[in-house]
Protein backbone atom coordinates (compact mmCIF):
# COMPACT_ATOMS: atom_id res chain seq x y z
CA UNK A 1 0.00 0.00 0.00
CA UNK A 2 1.20 3.20 -0.69
CA UNK A 3 1.81 5.19 2.47
CA UNK A 4 0.89 8.45 1.13
CA UNK A 5 -2.76 6.58 0.57
CA UNK A 6 -2.47 5.40 4.27
CA UNK A 7 -4.75 7.10 6.84
CA UNK A 8 -3.84 7.85 9.85
CA UNK A 9 -6.38 5.74 11.32
CA UNK A 10 -5.37 2.29 9.30
CA UNK A 11 -1.78 3.12 9.91
CA UNK A 12 -2.30 3.55 14.17
CA UNK A 13 -4.59 0.40 13.63
CA UNK A 14 -2.54 -1.58 11.82
CA UNK A 15 0.67 -0.50 14.54
CA UNK A 16 -1.55 -1.25 17.88
CA UNK A 17 -2.61 -4.90 16.41
CA UNK A 18 0.79 -5.74 14.75
CA UNK A 19 -1.05 -5.87 11.44
CA UNK A 20 -3.62 -8.67 12.67
CA UNK A 21 -6.24 -8.87 9.83
CA UNK A 22 -9.19 -7.17 10.63
CA UNK A 23 -12.73 -9.43 11.23
CA UNK A 24 -14.25 -10.61 7.70
CA UNK A 25 -18.16 -9.48 7.50
CA UNK A 26 -17.53 -5.69 8.10
CA UNK A 27 -16.92 -3.49 5.12
CA UNK A 28 -14.02 -1.78 4.13
CA UNK A 29 -14.68 0.90 5.65
CA UNK A 30 -15.07 -0.35 9.28
CA UNK A 31 -12.38 -2.26 10.42
CA UNK A 32 -12.64 -4.31 13.86
CA UNK A 33 -9.89 -6.15 15.28
CA UNK A 34 -9.84 -8.36 17.88
CA UNK A 35 -6.13 -8.30 20.22
CA UNK A 36 -4.57 -7.92 23.62
CA UNK A 37 -4.30 -4.45 25.49
CA UNK A 38 -1.72 -5.77 28.75
CA UNK A 39 -2.49 -9.35 28.07
CA UNK A 40 -6.42 -8.68 28.63
CA UNK A 41 -8.28 -9.17 25.46
CA UNK A 42 -9.59 -5.99 23.39
CA UNK A 43 -10.99 -4.91 20.14
CA UNK A 44 -10.08 -2.17 18.55
CA UNK A 45 -12.25 -0.29 16.06
CA UNK A 46 -11.67 2.21 13.27
CA UNK A 47 -13.12 4.00 10.53
CA UNK A 48 -11.09 4.26 7.44
CA UNK A 49 -11.38 5.77 4.01
CA UNK A 50 -12.48 3.85 1.35
CA UNK A 51 -12.47 5.07 -2.39
CA UNK A 52 -15.08 2.25 -3.43
CA UNK A 53 -17.67 2.71 -1.06
CA UNK A 54 -21.22 2.42 -2.76
CA UNK A 55 -22.41 5.34 -0.90
CA UNK A 56 -20.62 8.05 -3.11
CA UNK A 57 -20.50 10.55 0.24
CA UNK A 58 -19.24 8.90 2.69
CA UNK A 59 -15.87 7.79 0.48
CA UNK A 60 -12.87 9.81 2.18
CA UNK A 61 -13.30 8.95 6.06
CA UNK A 62 -16.96 9.72 6.64
CA UNK A 63 -19.20 8.63 8.93
CA UNK A 64 -22.15 7.21 6.93
CA UNK A 65 -25.37 5.24 7.21
CA UNK A 66 -23.74 2.14 6.93
CA UNK A 67 -20.98 2.89 8.90
CA UNK A 68 -23.17 4.05 11.84
CA UNK A 69 -24.48 0.89 12.23
CA UNK A 70 -21.65 -1.36 11.71
CA UNK A 71 -20.02 0.34 14.13
CA UNK A 72 -23.35 0.12 16.92
CA UNK A 73 -23.32 -4.20 15.39
CA UNK A 74 -19.21 -4.19 16.44
CA UNK A 75 -19.90 -3.21 19.72
CA UNK A 76 -23.06 -4.87 20.34
CA UNK A 77 -21.24 -8.00 19.44
CA UNK A 78 -19.00 -7.26 22.40
CA UNK A 79 -21.46 -6.34 24.73
CA UNK A 80 -23.48 -9.83 24.29
CA UNK A 81 -20.43 -11.94 23.91
CA UNK A 82 -19.62 -10.97 27.04
CA UNK A 83 -22.52 -10.53 29.24
CA UNK A 84 -21.42 -13.52 31.43
CA UNK A 85 -17.67 -12.94 31.01
CA UNK A 86 -14.77 -10.30 32.31
CA UNK A 87 -15.44 -7.49 30.17
CA UNK A 88 -12.97 -6.49 27.31
CA UNK A 89 -12.14 -3.31 26.47
CA UNK A 90 -12.87 -1.38 23.41
CA UNK A 91 -10.38 1.00 22.00
CA UNK A 92 -11.66 3.66 19.58
CA UNK A 93 -9.11 4.82 16.75
CA UNK A 94 -10.56 7.93 15.85
CA UNK A 95 -9.24 9.79 12.35
CA UNK A 96 -12.65 10.63 11.12
CA UNK A 97 -13.09 13.70 8.63
CA UNK A 98 -17.02 14.11 9.33
CA UNK A 99 -20.40 12.72 9.15
CA UNK A 100 -21.06 12.36 5.54
CA UNK A 101 -23.16 14.72 3.91
CA UNK A 102 -25.89 13.59 1.35
CA UNK A 103 -29.33 13.02 0.27
CA UNK A 104 -28.86 9.51 0.66
CA UNK A 105 -27.71 9.72 4.05
CA UNK A 106 -30.70 11.97 5.11
CA UNK A 107 -33.40 9.93 3.00
CA UNK A 108 -32.39 6.85 5.24
CA UNK A 109 -32.24 8.67 8.74
CA UNK A 110 -28.37 9.06 9.12
CA UNK A 111 -28.70 10.41 12.62
CA UNK A 112 -30.45 7.08 13.66
CA UNK A 113 -27.37 5.32 12.64
CA UNK A 114 -25.29 7.49 14.38
CA UNK A 115 -27.71 7.63 17.49
CA UNK A 116 -26.34 3.38 17.04
CA UNK A 117 -23.28 4.02 17.11
CA UNK A 118 -23.33 6.39 19.91
CA UNK A 119 -25.83 4.40 21.83
CA UNK A 120 -23.59 1.24 21.53
CA UNK A 121 -20.47 2.90 22.89
CA UNK A 122 -22.42 4.07 26.07
CA UNK A 123 -24.04 1.17 26.39
CA UNK A 124 -20.94 -0.70 26.31
CA UNK A 125 -18.98 2.07 29.08
CA UNK A 126 -22.25 1.49 31.30
CA UNK A 127 -21.85 -2.16 31.26
CA UNK A 128 -18.37 -1.88 32.27
CA UNK A 129 -16.19 -2.26 29.15
CA UNK A 130 -13.55 -0.14 29.37
CA UNK A 131 -14.19 2.46 26.57
CA UNK A 132 -10.79 4.03 25.19
CA UNK A 133 -10.83 6.62 22.39
CA UNK A 134 -7.83 7.42 20.82
CA UNK A 135 -7.95 10.32 18.81
CA UNK A 136 -5.19 10.11 15.86
CA UNK A 137 -6.23 12.63 13.55
CA UNK A 138 -9.27 14.08 12.44
CA UNK A 139 -12.17 14.34 15.19
CA UNK A 140 -15.43 16.03 13.61
CA UNK A 141 -18.41 16.67 14.52
CA UNK A 142 -21.00 14.50 14.26
CA UNK A 143 -18.50 11.59 13.32
CA UNK A 144 -16.73 11.99 17.13
CA UNK A 145 -20.05 12.34 18.42
CA UNK A 146 -20.56 8.22 17.08
CA UNK A 147 -16.79 6.90 16.99
CA UNK A 148 -15.09 7.93 20.05
CA UNK A 149 -17.23 10.56 22.19
CA UNK A 150 -18.51 7.98 24.94
CA UNK A 151 -15.70 6.57 25.57
CA UNK A 152 -14.67 6.40 29.35
CA UNK A 153 -11.45 7.49 29.00
CA UNK A 154 -10.06 10.15 25.56
CA UNK A 155 -6.34 9.95 24.57
CA UNK A 156 -5.10 12.54 21.45
CA UNK A 157 -2.02 12.50 20.31
CA UNK A 158 0.09 15.82 20.67
CA UNK A 159 0.35 16.78 16.92
CA UNK A 160 -0.86 19.62 14.37
CA UNK A 161 -2.78 17.23 12.35
CA UNK A 162 -4.94 16.49 15.21
CA UNK A 163 -8.42 17.86 15.74
CA UNK A 164 -11.34 18.09 17.50
CA UNK A 165 -13.93 20.43 16.27
CA UNK A 166 -17.78 20.59 15.67
CA UNK A 167 -17.65 22.17 12.02
CA UNK A 168 -14.95 22.81 9.25
CA UNK A 169 -13.38 26.23 9.21
CA UNK A 170 -14.73 27.15 6.08
CA UNK A 171 -18.57 25.86 7.13
CA UNK A 172 -18.35 27.51 10.46
CA UNK A 173 -17.57 30.72 8.96
CA UNK A 174 -20.22 30.85 6.35
CA UNK A 175 -22.99 29.82 9.05
CA UNK A 176 -21.78 32.06 11.55
CA UNK A 177 -21.56 34.73 8.97
CA UNK A 178 -17.43 35.88 9.33
CA UNK A 179 -15.14 35.81 7.33
CA UNK A 180 -12.47 32.39 7.98
CA UNK A 181 -9.57 35.29 8.77
CA UNK A 182 -12.20 36.56 11.52
CA UNK A 183 -12.86 33.12 12.44
CA UNK A 184 -9.45 32.24 13.13
CA UNK A 185 -9.08 34.96 15.27
CA UNK A 186 -11.78 34.47 17.42
CA UNK A 187 -10.65 30.79 17.69
CA UNK A 188 -7.19 32.19 18.87
CA UNK A 189 -8.47 34.02 21.69
CA UNK A 190 -11.97 31.84 22.59
CA UNK A 191 -10.57 28.28 23.95
CA UNK A 192 -13.39 25.73 22.92
CA UNK A 193 -13.97 27.65 19.06
CA UNK A 194 -10.11 26.83 18.64
CA UNK A 195 -9.50 24.33 16.39
CA UNK A 196 -5.66 23.10 17.60
CA UNK A 197 -5.58 20.40 20.02
CA UNK A 198 -3.83 21.81 22.90
CA UNK A 199 -6.64 24.80 23.24
CA UNK A 200 -9.11 21.95 23.23
CA UNK A 201 -6.72 20.02 26.42
CA UNK A 202 -8.05 23.21 28.12
CA UNK A 203 -11.55 22.24 27.89
CA UNK A 204 -10.55 19.59 30.73
CA UNK A 205 -11.95 16.60 28.30
CA UNK A 206 -9.17 14.94 27.84
CA UNK A 207 -7.77 12.33 29.90
CA UNK A 208 -4.08 12.97 28.30
CA UNK A 209 -2.28 14.68 25.44
CA UNK A 210 0.24 12.06 24.41
CA UNK A 211 3.71 13.61 22.78
CA UNK A 212 5.01 11.79 19.45
CA UNK A 213 7.77 11.80 16.92
CA UNK A 214 5.17 11.40 14.00
CA UNK A 215 1.53 10.74 14.11
CA UNK A 216 1.53 9.81 10.23
CA UNK A 217 4.72 7.31 10.47
CA UNK A 218 4.82 6.64 14.35
CA UNK A 219 8.32 4.95 15.41
CA UNK A 220 8.47 2.16 17.76
CA UNK A 221 8.84 4.63 20.83
CA UNK A 222 5.57 6.33 19.27
CA UNK A 223 3.87 3.14 19.46
CA UNK A 224 5.26 2.29 22.80
CA UNK A 225 4.10 5.32 24.03
CA UNK A 226 0.82 4.71 22.98
CA UNK A 227 0.55 1.58 24.25
CA UNK A 228 1.55 2.41 27.63
CA UNK A 229 -0.78 5.37 27.68
CA UNK A 230 -3.81 2.70 26.94
CA UNK A 231 -2.84 0.51 29.36
CA UNK A 232 -2.40 3.26 31.78
CA UNK A 233 -6.20 4.47 31.08
CA UNK A 234 -7.57 0.82 31.00
CA UNK A 235 -6.06 0.96 34.88
CA UNK A 236 -7.85 3.96 35.44
CA UNK A 237 -11.13 2.92 34.34
CA UNK A 238 -10.75 -0.19 36.27
CA UNK A 239 -10.41 1.48 39.02
CA UNK A 240 -12.69 4.19 38.68
CA UNK A 241 -16.05 2.83 40.49
CA UNK A 242 -18.39 5.33 38.04
CA UNK A 243 -18.91 4.15 34.50
CA UNK A 244 -20.48 7.47 33.60
CA UNK A 245 -18.67 10.75 32.35
CA UNK A 246 -17.65 12.82 35.27
CA UNK A 247 -13.83 12.70 35.28
CA UNK A 248 -13.96 15.22 32.08
CA UNK A 249 -16.00 17.68 34.35
CA UNK A 250 -13.30 20.52 36.21
CA UNK A 251 -11.13 21.59 32.98
CA UNK A 252 -10.11 25.34 33.50
CA UNK A 253 -12.12 26.60 30.26
CA UNK A 254 -15.27 24.73 31.45
CA UNK A 255 -16.28 25.78 34.54
CA UNK A 256 -20.31 26.64 33.92
CA UNK A 257 -20.74 23.13 32.98
CA UNK A 258 -19.78 22.19 36.96
CA UNK A 259 -21.66 25.39 38.00
CA UNK A 260 -24.66 24.42 36.30
CA UNK A 261 -24.34 20.78 37.99
CA UNK A 262 -24.10 22.30 41.48
CA UNK A 263 -27.20 24.36 41.02
CA UNK A 264 -29.34 21.74 38.95
CA UNK A 265 -28.18 19.59 41.87
CA UNK A 266 -29.10 22.39 44.87
CA UNK A 267 -32.27 23.25 42.98
CA UNK A 268 -33.38 19.39 42.39
CA UNK B 1 -67.06 20.76 12.77
CA UNK B 2 -66.02 21.75 9.75
CA UNK B 3 -62.64 21.92 9.04
CA UNK B 4 -62.38 25.69 9.55
CA UNK B 5 -63.97 25.40 12.96
CA UNK B 6 -61.75 22.43 13.77
CA UNK B 7 -58.61 24.70 13.18
CA UNK B 8 -59.94 28.07 14.57
CA UNK B 9 -60.34 25.71 18.08
CA UNK B 10 -56.87 23.92 17.93
CA UNK B 11 -54.48 25.52 20.60
CA UNK B 12 -51.43 25.31 18.54
CA UNK B 13 -48.35 24.34 19.74
CA UNK B 14 -45.74 24.86 17.90
CA UNK B 15 -46.59 28.50 18.07
CA UNK B 16 -45.74 28.29 21.94
CA UNK B 17 -42.34 29.40 23.12
CA UNK B 18 -40.73 27.10 25.32
CA UNK B 19 -41.80 27.83 28.41
CA UNK B 20 -45.38 27.55 27.77
CA UNK B 21 -44.80 24.09 26.00
CA UNK B 22 -43.72 23.17 29.25
CA UNK B 23 -47.00 24.17 31.25
CA UNK B 24 -49.19 22.40 28.20
CA UNK B 25 -47.72 19.16 28.97
CA UNK B 26 -47.50 19.20 32.66
CA UNK B 27 -50.53 18.38 34.98
CA UNK B 28 -52.34 21.26 35.44
CA UNK B 29 -50.51 23.07 33.87
CA UNK B 30 -47.53 23.28 36.68
CA UNK B 31 -44.06 23.03 37.10
CA UNK B 32 -41.01 24.55 38.79
CA UNK B 33 -38.16 26.01 37.04
CA UNK B 34 -34.63 24.98 38.19
CA UNK B 35 -31.97 27.75 37.35
CA UNK B 36 -34.87 29.83 36.16
CA UNK B 37 -33.83 33.22 34.22
CA UNK B 38 -33.83 35.18 36.95
CA UNK B 39 -30.59 33.42 37.90
CA UNK B 40 -28.92 34.78 35.11
CA UNK B 41 -26.69 31.57 34.08
CA UNK B 42 -26.25 32.91 30.52
CA UNK B 43 -23.58 31.50 28.23
CA UNK B 44 -19.46 32.94 29.37
CA UNK B 45 -18.67 32.91 25.33
CA UNK B 46 -21.41 34.91 23.65
CA UNK B 47 -20.68 38.04 25.38
CA UNK B 48 -16.96 37.59 25.18
CA UNK B 49 -17.57 37.16 21.14
CA UNK B 50 -20.32 40.75 20.93
CA UNK B 51 -23.20 37.86 20.82
CA UNK B 52 -26.22 39.29 23.15
CA UNK B 53 -26.66 36.79 25.73
CA UNK B 54 -30.43 35.24 27.04
CA UNK B 55 -30.99 34.75 30.44
CA UNK B 56 -31.86 31.04 30.45
CA UNK B 57 -29.48 30.64 27.54
CA UNK B 58 -32.65 29.00 25.76
CA UNK B 59 -33.09 26.10 27.81
CA UNK B 60 -36.17 25.67 30.19
CA UNK B 61 -35.70 22.53 32.85
CA UNK B 62 -39.22 22.14 34.72
CA UNK B 63 -39.88 19.96 37.07
CA UNK B 64 -43.91 18.68 37.50
CA UNK B 65 -45.69 15.78 37.22
CA UNK B 66 -46.96 13.87 34.09
CA UNK B 67 -50.06 11.45 34.38
CA UNK B 68 -49.48 11.88 37.87
CA UNK B 69 -45.64 10.43 38.14
CA UNK B 70 -42.55 13.08 38.71
CA UNK B 71 -41.29 14.39 35.19
CA UNK B 72 -38.46 16.89 34.01
CA UNK B 73 -39.12 17.95 31.05
CA UNK B 74 -36.26 19.96 28.96
CA UNK B 75 -37.73 22.74 26.78
CA UNK B 76 -35.01 24.16 23.79
CA UNK B 77 -36.53 27.76 22.93
CA UNK B 78 -35.62 27.68 19.08
CA UNK B 79 -36.31 31.45 19.10
CA UNK B 80 -33.16 31.90 20.64
CA UNK B 81 -30.03 31.57 18.53
CA UNK B 82 -31.73 28.85 16.30
CA UNK B 83 -32.05 26.26 19.40
CA UNK B 84 -28.29 26.14 19.16
CA UNK B 85 -26.97 24.80 22.49
CA UNK B 86 -23.28 25.74 23.64
CA UNK B 87 -21.88 24.99 27.32
CA UNK B 88 -24.56 26.53 29.59
CA UNK B 89 -27.87 25.01 27.80
CA UNK B 90 -26.31 21.76 27.22
CA UNK B 91 -25.50 21.18 31.11
CA UNK B 92 -28.72 21.77 31.99
CA UNK B 93 -30.44 19.18 29.72
CA UNK B 94 -27.56 16.81 30.70
CA UNK B 95 -27.33 17.42 34.53
CA UNK B 96 -30.72 17.38 34.69
CA UNK B 97 -31.09 13.87 32.80
CA UNK B 98 -28.30 12.78 34.93
CA UNK B 99 -30.51 13.59 38.25
CA UNK B 100 -33.55 12.30 36.62
CA UNK B 101 -31.42 8.81 36.40
CA UNK B 102 -29.70 8.87 39.80
CA UNK B 103 -33.72 9.39 41.07
CA UNK B 104 -34.78 6.27 39.31
CA UNK B 105 -31.14 4.35 40.93
CA UNK B 106 -33.28 5.82 44.09
CA UNK B 107 -36.39 4.38 43.33
CA UNK B 108 -38.20 7.82 42.51
CA UNK B 109 -39.57 6.93 38.94
CA UNK B 110 -38.43 10.61 37.12
CA UNK B 111 -39.35 10.67 33.71
CA UNK B 112 -37.97 12.85 31.08
CA UNK B 113 -39.56 14.44 28.01
CA UNK B 114 -37.36 16.70 25.81
CA UNK B 115 -39.00 19.30 23.35
CA UNK B 116 -36.20 19.45 20.80
CA UNK B 117 -36.20 23.11 18.80
CA UNK B 118 -32.83 23.43 17.62
CA UNK B 119 -29.70 23.34 14.86
CA UNK B 120 -27.60 21.66 16.90
CA UNK B 121 -24.34 22.99 18.56
CA UNK B 122 -24.02 26.73 19.01
CA UNK B 123 -20.65 27.18 16.73
CA UNK B 124 -19.40 30.32 18.78
CA UNK B 125 -19.19 27.52 21.31
CA UNK B 126 -17.88 24.87 19.50
CA UNK B 127 -16.30 22.05 21.13
CA UNK B 128 -18.14 22.91 24.53
CA UNK B 129 -21.41 22.59 22.43
CA UNK B 130 -20.42 18.92 20.89
CA UNK B 131 -18.87 18.04 24.60
CA UNK B 132 -22.47 18.74 26.09
CA UNK B 133 -24.35 16.91 23.75
CA UNK B 134 -22.06 13.78 23.76
CA UNK B 135 -22.82 14.06 27.61
CA UNK B 136 -26.88 14.06 26.56
CA UNK B 137 -26.73 11.52 24.88
CA UNK B 138 -24.50 9.79 27.67
CA UNK B 139 -27.26 10.97 29.93
CA UNK B 140 -30.27 9.64 27.56
CA UNK B 141 -28.58 6.02 27.05
CA UNK B 142 -28.34 5.80 30.91
CA UNK B 143 -31.96 6.90 31.52
CA UNK B 144 -33.95 4.73 29.34
CA UNK B 145 -32.85 1.64 31.65
CA UNK B 146 -35.23 2.78 33.88
CA UNK B 147 -37.96 4.93 32.22
CA UNK B 148 -38.73 5.51 28.68
CA UNK B 149 -37.25 9.43 27.77
CA UNK B 150 -39.66 10.96 24.79
CA UNK B 151 -38.75 13.18 22.63
CA UNK B 152 -41.04 16.02 21.07
CA UNK B 153 -40.08 17.58 17.63
CA UNK B 154 -43.09 20.13 17.16
CA UNK B 155 -41.63 22.90 14.37
CA UNK B 156 -40.83 24.70 13.02
CA UNK B 157 -37.06 25.12 13.98
CA UNK B 158 -36.77 20.88 13.67
CA UNK B 159 -34.50 18.65 15.21
CA UNK B 160 -30.52 18.91 13.46
CA UNK B 161 -26.59 18.19 13.80
CA UNK B 162 -25.98 16.10 17.32
CA UNK B 163 -29.34 16.57 18.74
CA UNK B 164 -30.84 14.51 16.12
CA UNK B 165 -28.50 11.75 17.08
CA UNK B 166 -30.12 12.77 20.76
CA UNK B 167 -33.76 12.20 19.10
CA UNK B 168 -32.06 8.97 17.63
CA UNK B 169 -31.33 7.77 21.10
CA UNK B 170 -34.91 8.67 22.69
CA UNK B 171 -36.79 5.98 23.47
CA UNK B 172 -39.65 7.57 21.66
CA UNK B 173 -39.94 10.33 19.11
CA UNK B 174 -43.26 12.31 18.78
CA UNK B 175 -43.52 14.98 15.59
CA UNK B 176 -45.68 17.36 13.74
CA UNK B 177 -46.14 18.34 10.25
CA UNK B 178 -44.31 20.88 10.64
CA UNK B 179 -41.32 18.94 12.20
CA UNK B 180 -38.20 18.30 10.66
CA UNK B 181 -35.60 15.69 11.63
CA UNK B 182 -32.11 15.17 10.24
CA UNK B 183 -28.08 15.06 11.02
CA UNK B 184 -27.57 18.00 8.55
CA UNK B 185 -29.18 21.18 8.17
CA UNK B 186 -30.43 21.84 4.19
CA UNK B 187 -27.70 24.76 3.61
CA UNK B 188 -25.10 22.61 4.99
CA UNK B 189 -25.32 19.74 2.75
CA UNK B 190 -26.12 22.01 -0.15
CA UNK B 191 -22.65 24.02 0.79
CA UNK B 192 -20.93 20.40 0.82
CA UNK B 193 -22.44 18.51 -1.64
CA UNK B 194 -23.70 21.19 -3.94
CA UNK B 195 -27.27 22.03 -5.15
CA UNK B 196 -28.50 19.04 -7.17
CA UNK B 197 -27.38 16.67 -4.12
CA UNK B 198 -29.67 18.99 -1.82
CA UNK B 199 -31.56 21.89 -2.57
CA UNK B 200 -32.04 23.61 0.23
CA UNK B 201 -34.71 26.23 -0.85
CA UNK B 202 -36.82 23.63 -2.28
CA UNK B 203 -39.16 23.28 0.87
CA UNK B 204 -41.28 20.36 -0.62
CA UNK B 205 -37.94 18.62 -1.31
CA UNK B 206 -36.66 18.75 2.09
CA UNK B 207 -39.80 17.95 4.06
CA UNK B 208 -40.47 14.99 2.08
CA UNK B 209 -37.43 13.30 3.22
CA UNK B 210 -36.58 14.79 6.70
CA UNK B 211 -40.51 15.85 7.82
CA UNK B 212 -42.57 14.69 10.41
CA UNK B 213 -44.89 13.08 8.13
CA UNK B 214 -41.85 10.95 6.24
CA UNK B 215 -40.35 10.56 9.66
CA UNK B 216 -43.48 8.81 11.43
CA UNK B 217 -44.11 6.53 8.20
CA UNK B 218 -40.77 5.30 7.78
CA UNK B 219 -40.29 4.23 11.51
CA UNK B 220 -38.20 6.60 12.60
CA UNK B 221 -40.58 8.57 14.57
CA UNK B 222 -43.25 7.09 16.68
CA UNK B 223 -46.22 9.04 16.97
CA UNK B 224 -47.63 11.88 14.53
CA UNK B 225 -49.84 14.10 15.65
CA UNK B 226 -51.96 17.42 14.86
CA UNK B 227 -50.52 20.86 16.15
CA UNK B 228 -52.90 20.63 19.07
CA UNK B 229 -51.32 21.03 22.58
CA UNK B 230 -53.44 18.88 24.01
CA UNK B 231 -53.17 16.17 21.12
CA UNK B 232 -49.49 16.25 21.97
CA UNK B 233 -49.98 16.00 26.26
CA UNK B 234 -52.01 13.14 25.22
CA UNK B 235 -49.87 11.53 22.87
CA UNK B 236 -47.02 12.14 25.65
CA UNK B 237 -49.00 10.21 28.23
CA UNK B 238 -49.88 7.56 26.21
CA UNK B 239 -45.98 6.83 25.23
CA UNK B 240 -45.50 6.80 29.02
CA UNK B 241 -48.13 4.16 29.82
CA UNK B 242 -46.61 2.12 26.82
CA UNK B 243 -43.45 1.69 29.23
CA UNK B 244 -40.41 0.56 27.64
CA UNK B 245 -39.90 -0.52 23.96
CA UNK B 246 -38.66 -3.97 23.70
CA UNK B 247 -36.00 -3.11 21.65
CA UNK B 248 -34.61 1.06 21.96
CA UNK B 249 -34.75 2.09 17.82
CA UNK B 250 -31.11 3.01 18.45
CA UNK B 251 -30.03 -0.61 19.03
CA UNK B 252 -32.34 -2.15 15.89
CA UNK B 253 -28.80 -2.36 13.75
CA UNK B 254 -29.79 -5.59 12.69
CA UNK B 255 -32.79 -4.33 10.91
CA UNK B 256 -31.44 -1.56 9.49
CA UNK B 257 -28.51 -3.16 8.71
CA UNK B 258 -30.81 -5.92 6.73
CA UNK B 259 -33.20 -3.14 5.29
CA UNK B 260 -30.36 -0.81 3.69
CA UNK B 261 -28.58 -4.43 2.23
CA UNK B 262 -31.73 -4.61 -0.34
CA UNK B 263 -30.84 -0.81 -1.20
CA UNK B 264 -28.81 0.11 -4.21
CA UNK B 265 -26.85 3.30 -3.38
CA UNK B 266 -26.03 3.90 -7.36
CA UNK B 267 -29.81 5.40 -7.39
CA UNK B 268 -30.23 8.31 -5.86
CA UNK B 269 -32.89 8.14 -2.79
CA UNK B 270 -36.69 9.10 -3.06
CA UNK B 271 -39.42 9.34 -0.59
CA UNK B 272 -40.91 6.46 -1.97
CA UNK B 273 -37.77 4.25 -1.84
CA UNK B 274 -37.58 5.10 1.67
CA UNK B 275 -40.53 4.21 2.55
CA UNK B 276 -40.47 1.09 0.72
CA UNK B 277 -37.68 -0.08 2.68
CA UNK B 278 -38.26 0.60 6.26
CA UNK B 279 -41.77 1.41 6.34
CA UNK B 280 -42.51 -0.55 9.85
CA UNK B 281 -45.24 -2.98 7.80
CA UNK B 282 -43.31 -3.88 4.99
CA UNK B 283 -42.04 -7.42 4.74
CA UNK B 284 -38.56 -8.52 6.02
Amino acid sequence: MNIETTSRGATWLAALTDGAAPLTGYPPSVQVVDGALADQRCRYVAVLPDAANAWPRARTGEIGVIEGWELARAVHEVIDADRAAPKRAIVAVVDVTSQAYGRREEAFGIHEALAGAAGAYAQARLAGHPVIALIVGKAMSGAYLAHGYQANRIIALNDAGVMVHAMGKAAAARVTMRSVEDLERLAAEVPPMAYDISSYATLGLLWQLLDVDSADRPCAVDLADARHALIVALDDIRADPSPDLRSRLGGPNRGASSLVREKLLAQW
Amino acid sequence: MSGAAALLARDSFVELAARERVRALMDGRAFRELIDPFERVTSPWLARQGVVTQADDGVVVAKGEIAGQPAVILAIEGAFQGGSLGEVGGAKIAGALELAAQDNRRGIPTRAVILFETGGVRLQEANLGLAAIAEIHAAIVDLRRYQPVIGVIAGTVGCFGGMSIAAGLCSYLVVTREARLGLNGPQVIEQEAGIVEYDSRDRPFVWSFTGGRQRADTGLADVFVDDDASLLRQAVIALFERGRPATERSDAWRHYLDRLSRYDPARQATPEIVRQLLEPGASS
